[in-house]
């Protein structure tokens, strides 16, 4: 198949939201070496409420990003609350009323994620934050289209790079937020913004993969 | 450390109510938003609307500071934690008399974002807003880049003498000015002895060694300039002011405004030991000290710790700082 119905794609989102909760006291973890230690716990209230949320609402793929990006932004707050609530909403709107999504709409709606992030957060790639893993997992997506490979090909290589986007963190110096303060202190820890990304990525890849 | 917690979950909503139950002739909760806490007075109809916010575990800041003459709205985020845009929001149309509002924040990344997202949502309701950020904490980066600094205790002279400045009538833009002169004239430090831990997360996200302290420390536990030996509390007092007042640069016979803000686990007592020195180096130095506080006025939950702010002072800035409030944290 060379494209998904946006029609109860809604299940993709509750899947990602579990894997986020499940990987609540990782990702505190991490983030508890460079950062406060409460990424797993702000992220997995969030999540956790939209999944609750959507359970049997049997939603479309972008109206399950709304719910997630309203919970987001209205009941999480903090760095992350607005930077995924945002890449949700705009990623939810360059779908929202599409009855089939194919490659290049999930490129398209990648990349207003991407340009949602970078507005709001006003990051650069290289500053060690999720856009790292983001642009990684696009940019090898839309390659991979461009060359001709198929949605489910390009969707794998979306899932590589974003794996290696996050590793690339690892030797980055924190440019931006509260662990920009260490300097070269933060250099040598993986970054658990992009930690985050590289779980919703491949899960929201593994969900299309299915429904290809 | 033991602490009294009943769900760490739910510190911060239990932390609201028992600030408006404890002070209900000043505050009170918005109806629709438990993370919005608006001065009984507000909104007053013709005057600039002060709006602050931030995350909790700060205490008195950032709810305490709210009052006549103060802050009208406050927006509260999870410990240590941005509030969030809707909180912002919410918070801004509380306090808006039909004068505008101006919000007067900390310059972390997560309050940058959620006020920049607030603004836009409360100018479709056709509210007029500017910001001021505090940047006062003079290790968070160096002097030429003032603007990645990060504020600290200083924000509570940029509410008073804001505040002040929109009780007298004065416009959005005149609020604002006072607000940026105020934070302009403003340098702290901050050092630390001891972490602090979210009851959420369980253990401290940083370390002290024993015998050690943290020259230069952030408002949440942020890196400072150098890693020391604990010193005596005059030495620790010479260092502080020699920081603050190696980077403001003021001239001979200069008026201040002296702040001594413990980080939530340090007694009082021993605020006042460091305040003893330090008003004896401050004046060493030709300065006139023009008003003292000393207190936990801004803390970081349980860090064994203190700030020193100093704010440069005008005829002006006097009279505005000097203006009487009745907000429960001054």
């Amino acid at each position: 198949m060379t494209s998904f119905k946006n029609a109860g794609g809604g299940d993709i989102i509750i899947d990602v939201a579990k894997i986020i909760v499940e990987n609540k006291a990782y990702l505190s973890e991490i983030d508890g070496k460079i950062g406060d230690g409460d990424h797993g716990v702000n992220m997995a209230k969030g999540f956790g409420r939209a999944a609750d949320r959507l359970a049997d609402s049997d939603s479309s793929l972008d109206e399950a990003m709304s719910v997630l990006s309203d919970i987001l932004m209205s009941e999480i707050g903090g760095s992350m609350g607005p930077l995924y609530g945002m890449m949700f909403a705009d990623m939810a709107e360059c779908i929202e009323g599409q009855d089939d999504i194919d490659a290049a709409l999930f490129l398209d709606m990648l990349t207003a994620g991407v340009d949602g992030v970078q507005e709001i957060g006003g990051a650069k790639l290289g500053d060690k934050t999720l856009l790292d893993c983001l642009i990684a997992a696009k940019e090898a997506f839309a390659a991979s289209v461009e060359n001709g490979e198929t949605f489910d090909v390009s969707l794998e290589a979306l899932k590589e790079s974003a794996v290696v986007g996050r590793d690339g963190t690892i030797d980055m110096i924190a440019k931006i937020g509260r662990a920009a303060r260490l300097g070269e202190r933060s250099r040598g820890v993986v970054d658990a913004g992009a930690t985050s990304c590289c779980l919703i990525l491949n899960i929201l890849s593994d969900g299309v993969l299915k429904r290809l | 450390m033991q602490r009294f917690i009943n769900d760490p979950d739910n510190i911060v909503d239990e932390t609201v109510i028992g600030f408006v139950k404890a002070h209900p002739e000043r505050v009170r909760q918005d109806e629709n938003n438990p993370r919005v806490v608006i001065s009984k007075h507000a909104p007053v109809k013709g005057k600039v609307g002060i709006v602050t916010g931030g995350g909790a575990g700060h205490e008195p800041a950032f709810m305490g500071y709210i009052g006549k003459n103060m802050v009208d709205a406050v927006a509260v985020g999870e410990l240590f934690s941005s509030p969030t845009a809707k909180s912002f929001k919410d918070a801004i149309l509380a306090a808006d008399g039909g004068a505008g509002v101006a919000v007067l924040y900390g310059n972390y990344a997560g309050d940058n974002m959620n006020v920049k997202m607030a603004k836009k949502m409360a100018k479709k309701d056709g509210v007029v807003i500017q910001t001021v950020v505090a940047n006062d904490d003079v290790c968070s980066a160096p002097i030429e880049e003032r603007e990645k600094r990060r504020g600290v205790a200083g924000e509570i002279f940029m509410w008073k003498i804001g505040s002040a400045k929109a009780a007298q009538g004065a416009s959005l833009d005149e609020v604002c000015q006072s607000a940026q002169k105020a934070i302009d004239n403003c340098r702290s430090v901050g050092v630390g002895l001891g972490p602090c831990t979210l009851p959420a997360v369980g253990h401290p996200n940083f370390e002290i060694e024993p015998g050690t302290m943290e020259v230069g420390i952030g408002h949440h536990g942020e890196p400072g300039i150098l890693v020391a030996k604990l010193g005596s509390a005059n030495d620790i007092a010479d260092q502080m002011v020699k920081i603050v007042l190696d980077d403001h640069n003021l001239a001979q016979g200069s008026e201040v405004v002296v702040l001594v803000s413990g980080l939530g686990a340090t007694a009082v007592n021993e605020q006042y030991v460091l305040y003893a020195r330090m008003q004896e180096q401050i004046t060493a130095r030709g300065l006139k000290i023009h008003k003292a506080f000393v207190g936990n006025y801004f803390t970081s939950l349980e860090m064994v710790g203190v700030t020193l702010t100093i704010l440069a002072v005008d005829d002006e800035l006097k009279q505005l700082l000097d203006m009487p409030t009745d907000c429960p944290g001054f």
